[in-house]
Order: structure tokens, then sequence, then C-alpha cells
């Protein structure tokens, strides 16, 4: 559960590059994480880490590769002071959780965190405190439990809602 | 209470009376466009959930982010595509330019929901529709279903007004307003753009505005549609006002009479500066094209600063089109030529060089003027290269000098 600490208006550029966005393989797409940004990324992330970034993270491109990677190398949730809107939409799309913390300036590099979805709390264990989480809308959540938006549309059998 | 355009658009795709910020609802689609980036993710989930698309006619499939393929794994992808394409029975597989160009000139009618696997789909915002921009699982989404789920968003209002001075264009205006908001200043919202400078615009210029929301985070951007429109659409679709006593969460007032050209620095849109606070800084590179100006109007605008003289030696200025329509009609006037004996070398209509992927790849340590909309790090090419933001203008008066120029003294 080691935190990945990044700064504000992280956009798709730098998570996965237009020039190395050639392929839907996920073990590819893994190893393009901020191949540029920060090249230790992918080769040192674990399975279980997170992403915890200041305000609008993924802003830019529509591009699905940018989610797709960063849980292909493994990361569970991302935590960000705000998102941008296409990003957002694209990883709960996929069922990688994101969460909005306001006071996600907090967590430092290398913390240890844990989420209690339920409880609306981030535990980060390093500094021994807890931060509180905004929740999402009823409707989001259901799609992530489901998986991602795949999922839900089979689950209720092509029914939108 | 009354509804903004936007809300109207979302209250008659969701077959409800009334829509208000916060609602979510379930729309229906009238134009879904992917392409050959963001189509490929789409077709693995698309196939879990069903056997056809919902409607062969509704979906535009668009080949324009490197064309003809650059490497052999686009020409996978796009192989890949062509499958799915041909499987589905989809009649609209183009390649004659960049897709918002194309939903602009062909598919969209004024009213309409657009949503397009491309974070740029918001341009067509400028024609009176509800347009944004979505990812490749919301696009199969849309391809199985034909509905899209939307939170609907709170309106912003943004009134341009005042009198254009010499140099300054749409493109200015829209920099100037994202370095004001900054890049997430409008994230989740509706921009409507108003007032006489937007009413003054062209049809062209307008989708200039409406393409660069995204660069501050909005949803969409609306332009009300008009008489210009309506020619500019063949008179397809229907015009949708605000009501008079519609919500805002904020009305913002840009007089831009005294305005000077905008250049956006390196590494954020919004980090936008007055021009005789970069003029002067050497480029390598000069490109006009893109959805934001690559449109005929754009390169008349180029073509009056560089007609009869040649651009700088040390300069590569690359000119694409923003669509057939486009190059066609240059053709005729006689615009290609002059670019050509101007030194410009002209692609094929596309996105171009604006990724990074071909046909004008950055070296380290170069400078780029562009008329696109990002100048993130390592967008164009290598991570050490360096990409200034500015109109077709600016551009071209730079192209001649050979460093970021004030255009107004060619103009």
């Amino acid at each position: 559960m080691r935190v990945w600490k990044f700064s504000d208006d992280i956009n798709t550029d730098l998570i996965t590059p237009g020039r190395y966005n050639l392929t839907t393989d996920k073990a590819q797409l893994a190893k393009i994480a901020f191949i540029e940004y920060r090249p230790e990324f992918a080769r040192e992330v674990e399975e279980g880490d997170m992403i915890v970034a200041g305000k609008n993270f993924g802003c830019g491109s529509s591009r699905e590769t940018a989610p797709l990677a960063l849980k292909s190398a493994g990361i569970k949730t991302i935590i960000a002071k705000s998102f941008a809107r296409i990003l957002f939409r694209n990883a709960i799309n996929i069922g990688l959780p994101v969460v909005i913390c306001k006071e996600a300036d907090r967590i430092e590099e290398g913390d240890q965190v844990e989420i209690d979805f339920e409880k609306g709390l981030i535990h980060n264990l390093t500094k021994k405190e807890d931060l509180k989480v905004t929740p999402l809308p009823a409707f989001l959540i259901e799609i992530l439990e489901s998986g991602g938006l795949i999922n839900y549309l089979k689950r209720r059998s092509l029914r939108i809602r | 209470m009354g509804m903004t355009i936007t809300e109207k658009l979302l209250a008659r795709a969701s077959g409800k009376k009334k829509v208000s910020p916060d609602d979510i609802i379930f729309a229906n689609v009238d134009v879904a466009m992917s392409h050959d980036t963001t189509t490929p993710l789409a077709i693995k989930p698309f196939h879990e959930i069903t056997k056809k698309v919902f409607d062969k006619r509704k979906v535009v499939i668009v080949f324009d982010h490197v064309v003809p393929p650059a490497n052999i794994q686009s020409t996978h992808l796009q192989k890949k595509i062509r499958k799915f394409v041909k499987e589905q029975e989809i009649e609209n597989l183009c390649m004659e330019g960049v897709c918002h160009q194309i939903l602009a000139e062909r598919f969209v009618s004024p009213g309409d929901i657009v949503i397009g696997a491309d974070s740029h789909t918001c341009t067509a915002g400028a024609l009176g529709v509800f347009a944004t921009g979505v990812g490749s699982t919301d696009i199969a989404a849309i391809y199985a279903t034909g509905k899209i789920w939307l939170r609907v968003p709170e309106s912003l209002k943004f009134n341009i007004t005042g009198n254009l001075p010499k140099g300054v264009f749409a493109k200015d205006v829209i920099l100037h307003i994202v370095g004001e908001m900054g890049a997430d200043g409008a994230t989740y919202k509706a921009i409507e753009f108003s007032g006489n400078v937007v009413r003054g615009f062209s049809v062209s210029s307008r989708l200039t505005l409406s393409n660069m929301v995204i660069e501050m985070g909005a949803k969409n951007g609306i332009i009300e549609a008009d008489e210009k429109t309506m020619k500019f659409t063949n008179r397809r679709g229907e015009i949708s006002k605000s009501d008079k006593d519609a919500e805002y969460e904020n009305i913002k007032e840009f007089n831009i009479s005294n305005l000077e050209p905008q250049v956006s620095c390196p590494h954020n849109v919004d980090n936008v500066k007055n021009i005789n606070e970069v003029e002067g800084k050497e480029i390598q590179q000069a490109f006009i094209g893109t959805c934001t100006n690559g449109r005929i109007e754009d390169l008349a605008i180029v073509v009056n600063i560089l007609k009869g003289k040649r651009i700088a030696r040390n300069v590569r200025l690359i000119v694409s089109p923003a669509s057939n329509k486009v190059y066609l009609e240059a053709l005729r006037l006689g615009y290609i030529q002059m670019l050509m004996q101007s030194g410009a070398i002209i692609t094929n209509p596309g996105c171009g060089p604006c990724l990074g992927r071909h046909q004008g790849v950055l070296a380290s340590e170069e400078v780029c003027i562009s008329s696109s909309n990002r100048n993130f790090k390592g967008r164009m090419g290598s991570p050490e290269a360096e990409i200034y933001l500015a109109s077709p203008a600016t551009v071209a008066a730079s192209a001649m000098e050979g460093k970021i120029t004030d255009p107004s003294r060619y103009l």
C-alpha cells in the first residue's frame, strides 16, 4: 500500500505519452506508465500501491490507456484533491477506484495507507492519522462495485439504469 | 426557474421536462464518434456486452491521429478497427481530416447530443449542440446501447464583449480565458459563450472557442445557434436558446478591446502570457493546423502574412489542413501554392504533428510554436522540447522571423 506522490495538474501525456500509445495489451501498457516523467515508477510499483496527487489529476486527453496503464501496473486506488472529468469517468468505467480527498497534501511519498470505503476514511499508517474522503454518488459506487461499466451493464442486461 | 441550452438539450435527450445541475440522467446519443487511437480499446468491451451497434448510421469512426499509419503498431490497430467497421456494417469510416472538423462539416446538427471518444469533442458545442468527450469504455457502452449516463453540469456564462484589436483572433480570446480560469477553473461545468464578439465571430472562430473549453476542465462549451450556424450546417437541426431566467453558477465578463496577442507557454495550457513577454524566443518548428485552427479562415490569415515571402531559413513550417474540404478549398484559392512557395511543408488532412507521433516530431531543446491546443511536456516529441501555443497569425509571423513575433506588424 505504498504511496506514489504526484503534484497538481498531472496530464495524460505524462501518464501515457502519445508516442507510446500503440497497444491495447495490458502488460505492455503497464510498462509505459509515466515512462518519461517518472521512469522508475513502472519498474518499482507493486500490486496494491496507490497514487496520491494534487488537484486536477488526469487532465488532457480522453485516452483510456492512462488509467488502464496505472491499473495494469498494480495501482489499486488513485487519491487526489480533484480529478479531471474524463479520467475520472474512465477510471470508474474500468473499475479503478478514485478517491477525492481535499487533504491529500497531508499524505507523503512512501507513506503506507489503507482506505476504509465504508467509513469514507483514509488511514495513513505511517503518520497515524485518518483523512476524510468526499463521498461519490451512489450510482458511481454501483458501477465501481460491479467492477466497471461493462460488468454493470452485463449485470443489468444492458439497461443503463 | 428556466433552463440553459445545455439543460434543455439534456432534458430532451433523456425524456424529461426539466433537469437541474447534479441530476444524473441517461441521454440518447445522436452522434457517437471514436478514432484510430480510442476505438481499439472499445472493441473488446463492446463484444463483451453485445453483437451489434445500436445504429450503424449514428456511429462515426475517423482515422486522423496517425493517418496514413506511420508504423506497424498503428497499422495493426487500424486493421483491427477496419475489421470491426466491416463486421458492424458501420457506414461512416472517414479518413479525410480531424474527427472534430469532420463531425462539424458533415454529421452534427444544432440540438444534437454528440459524444466522442476524444477530449476535444467539445468543439462541436459551437454549433449549438451538447458535445463532450469520453473514453473508450464509455463509447463501447454507447455503441451498444445508444445511451450515456451524464451528470447535469452547472452552467457558467462567459460574455465576451468589446472590439477585437488588430492582430487578435478567437484563439487569443480563448487562450486569455483559459489563462484567467486555470487548468481546472471550469471542471465539470457547462460553459455558454455569449456577447457581441461571439455573435460577430464566424462559425470557424466559434469552433476555436469551444474547442479549448476542455483546457479549463469544462464538460462542454456551447454557443447558441443562429443564422450563421444554420447556413454552415445546411439548415440541419434546430436552434435552442437559454431561458431568460435560466440559472448560471457564475456569469463572467471578458472585455477584449485591449487584448494583445496571447501565447500559452510551456508546459501547461493555462500558462498564458502577453506576446511582448515572450517575443524574440527562437523557434525551430511552426505548425498550423488541428481541430483548433486548421480551417480555411486560418489558412487565409497565414497566407496573407506569408504570400510572396520566404519563411526564416532555420524554421520548418508544417501546415495540416483540418479536412479534405479545407484542403480542396485552399487549393482552389491558390493558398497551397503560396504556402509551398513560402517554404511550408503541407501534410495530408489529419491531426498532423499535434500529438507527436509523426509529421514533425520535436527533438530535445527544439522550440515549436503551434496553432494547436496542448503544450504538455513531451506532447509533440522529446520531453526536453518546448511548445508555445498561439493564433495562426502569430505562428505565421514567427515562422517569418524565426522567433516568436507579434503578428500586428504583418497585418
